[in-house]
């Protein structure tokens, strides 16, 4: 039946998100762990394992996706990312120029 | 079959159309408070970014990072996250068996408590050695952050009994299930704000 269908289809994408993250989060503990990486390398291995876990999650645990039907939960979470990129931006501009003019 | 996905989070379809649309806005308002949620976390965290060279006289971050027990605490806060999903799953496809997902729904408030009981280990810890929020500027950004997150997982924990004992006395009533889609909604957003700890304040502070 078609519920079966739903059902395994469903526990697919849970079970996906759960692999995902897992490796996501190993990744990230052993760039850190190991010392494997210095300098730039390592902020940007480290920034984009969490930044696509937090996609993961998104995608896969609280079902956001592109399709017509989410648009307004995809508007919501777009516009409050905006608006969170305005207000953390901001802060560090407006306080790291404050303290740099106050000599550290 | 197309299901229509009317709020974030697993829609229960086969609900009559006016109730789905209720619940779906009762949903899509709580989505909305969630993102106003996120943006107290994404100001936290500037704070933090901006107080984390402010250690004074007190402790650095490579000094206050204890790795083991975050990683612990992530898996601890995944596994739940994944234990949550199945009871969704339960709620959805084996309504006629409410044990099913009040089974997962135990499975996740356990978890939910170790991760707790494993971060105020690890609070207490600090205070101990003598990093407490008062000594520095980056010591108290870091504790009003985790402190923030672990509140609302706490919180969490305490709704996930209220359920339970709901599911007990008044079986899936559609207002039960509805309650739990949002209190789903809630655990996810918790998981997801963890990512961001674990990354920023962890595993940054370790090689700060």
């Amino acid at each position: 039946m078609n519920d079966v269908a739903a059902y395994r289809r469903t526990l697919r994408l849970y079970t996906l998100g759960l692999v995902l993250a897992v490796l996501l989060t190993a990744v990230s503990f052993a760039v850190v762990g190991l010392t494997a990486l210095n300098g730039p390398g390592l902020w940007w291995v480290l920034y984009g394992c969490g930044a696509l876990q937090v996609m993961v999650h998104f995608r896969c645990f609280l079902h956001i996706s592109l399709a017509r039907s989410h648009r307004h939960d995809l508007w919501l979470l777009l516009f409050s990312g905006l608006i969170i990129a305005l207000m953390v931006g901001g802060t560090f501009w407006v306080l790291l120029s404050q303290m740099a003019r106050m000599g550290g | 079959m197309s299901p229509r996905h009317l709020h974030p989070g697993l829609n229960h379809p086969r609900s009559p159309e006016a109730e789905q649309a209720e619940v779906g806005s009762s949903v899509f308002g709580f989505w909305i408070f969630l993102m106003s949620d996120a943006l107290v976390f994404a100001l936290l965290f500037a704070v933090y970014g901006t107080q984390v060279h402010a250690t004074g006289s007190g402790p650095h971050p490579a000094q206050v990072v204890n790795l083991p027990s975050a990683l612990l605490q992530t898996g601890l806060l995944l596994a739940s996250s994944y234990t949550f999903g199945l009871a969704s799953l339960a709620l959805k496809f084996k309504a006629e068996r409410p044990g099913l997902a009040s089974a997962w729904l135990c499975v996740t408030l356990l978890l939910g408590l170790a991760f707790l009981g494993a971060e105020v280990h690890d609070l207490v810890d600090l205070y101990q050695r003598g990093a407490a929020p008062q000594r520095s500027g980056f010591l108290s950004a870091l504790h009003t952050l985790v402190c923030m997150h672990g509140l609302h997982v706490a919180t969490g924990c305490l709704w996930l009994l209220v359920m339970l004992v709901q599911i007990r006395v008044m079986g899936l009533a559609s207002e039960v299930t509805s309650r739990l889609m949002r209190l789903a909604l809630f655990w996810h957003f918790l998981d997801i704000i963890w990512v961001g700890i674990f990354t920023v304040v962890y595993l940054q502070g370790a090689r700060l």
